[in-house]
């Protein structure tokens, strides 16, 4: 499923990369390939900035702004001028995100 | 915490140096679907304390990360347990391990396996190699289905005060708080209010990739307009109440759509606040909008305009 295109703070540099695999093997959308040892961006706009792949980059040949893509989260942030967090509360709240 | 589990390292059948590490969250759920798909294997599990989280969530809001992974690594002295140097981590997990630091600081190699538990078997007997499969995490109509009482229940809990609101406005008389028009004016818009809920926290998060367009808050709008269309037939309103309701409960299931971007596994920060800039301001004008044409009729009936 795709959410909206041209969005995604994804950024990617070639010349950093050593074709180590590691993004292509994190990434939950498949955003990346490998081609000709080197990874790619293949699904730009299946990227949901979960951050799995800059932070396990050792290169530094992946950048993104990584943060949940929660409306309550984002909203809240808004109000109170904090961090978009994902606190629902409660012991119970175990399944949100 | 009901659904957590002890932090820290469990032994599943005969494990011993040369079994493998699975790493897992504290949430009871994600420890028993994890045990269950390890049957039969001879296994460590060694639990993080994230709060009793799931591995997604956890590893989002950094506790299922890296610094806690070193910690309980060293807590159990897994050097001293095994004789390897496999660490065995869920994908989602790679949102907040970073697999290079936790070599620098243990020594022990992390290998993400599958996003899902029950792929781990296949994964093993595979030789610890992934499909590409098992790479992808899914978002099927009974995974969205599951996740419904979570939008329907922060919904319901303001319902009391929308009724509470509708009510009033409708009861209220030059003589004061008529219970009995009250009644009979609010009932459709609280029929509305449900309906909005319906279409908003269930209809859009079931038949998500079915309803056109990308935008959560469009979508919510479709599905909440169609119900609002359907359920208008069956009351009988005057032109303003009518209006007012057109704007508004499409625009309540929009925002209740929306706020289901918090739990697909496919929308990111960057698209939400993209929708947010635009969806916020429409939904505050609009609201008010339909309150101006709810007293307008009101003013009309007493005969003040
Ligand atoms: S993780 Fe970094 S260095 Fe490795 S393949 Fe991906 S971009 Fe290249
Ligand atoms: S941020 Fe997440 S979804 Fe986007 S490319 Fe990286 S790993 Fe894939």
């Amino acid at each position: 499923m795709k959410y909206l295109l041209n969005v995604t703070s994804l950024e990617f540099f070639p010349e950093k990369c050593t074709g180590c695999g590691r993004c292509v093997d994190v990434c939950p959308h498949g955003v990346f390939a490998m081609r000709d040892k080197r990874a790619m961006i293949t699904g730009k706009d299946l990227c949901m900035e979960c951050g799995a792949c800059a932070l396990n980059c050792e290169f530094g040949a992946i950048k993104v702004d990584a943060g949940v893509g929660c409306a309550a989260a984002l909203i809240n942030s808004i109000i109170t001028g904090g961090p978009p967090s994902c606190d629902c509360g409660g012991t119970t709240g175990s399944d949100c995100c | 915490m009901r659904y957590a589990v002890e932090p820290g390292l469990y032994s599943l059948g005969e494990s011993g140096v040369e079994s493998d590490i699975f790493v897992t969250a504290n949430y009871k759920l994600s420890f028993d679907i994890l045990r269950k798909s390890l049957k039969g294997l001879n296994a460590w599990i060694l639990v993080l304390d994230t709060k009793s989280i799931n591995v997604w969530c956890a590893a989002g809001k950094g506790t299922f990360g890296t610094d806690e992974l070193v910690k309980r690594v060293n807590e159990a002295q897994l050097d001293k347990i095994v004789s390897h140097k496999r660490l065995i981590v869920p994908q989602l997990g790679a949102v907040g391990v970073n697999a290079m630091a936790v070599q620098r600081q243990t020594g022990f190699r992390v290998h993400f396996g599958p996003v899902y538990a029950k792929d781990v078997p296949a994964y093993v007997n595979a030789n610890y190699k992934k499909s590409d499969e098992m790479r992808l995490v899914k978002f099927t109509m009974l995974d969205r289905l599951i996740l419904t009482p979570m939008e329907i229940n922060p919904s319901m809990k303001k319902f009391p005060l929308f009724a509470l609101i509708v009510l009033i406005i409708f009861g209220l008389q030059p003589s004061g708080i008529m219970f009995k028009d009250a009644w009979s004016g609010g009932l459709p818009f609280l029929g509305l209010g449900l309906a909005a809920i319906f279409s908003g926290a269930f209809i859009t998060p079931v038949f998500l990739p079915f309803i056109p367009f990308r935008s959560f808050a469009i979508k919510g709008w479709i599905t909440g307009i169609l119900a609002a269309f359907t359920l208008m037939r069956a009351f009988e309103f005057s032109l303003l109440p009518a209006a007012a309701s057109y704007i508004f409960f499409p625009l309540a299931s929009s925002y209740i759509a929306l706020q289901f971007t918090g739990s697909t596994t496919f929308t990111g920060m960057s698209g939400v606040r993209k929708e947010l800039k635009i969806a916020l301001p429409v939904y505050l004008i609009f609201t008010a909008l339909s309150v101006i044409l709810l007293i307008t009729d009101k003013l009309s009936q007493w005969n003040v305009i």
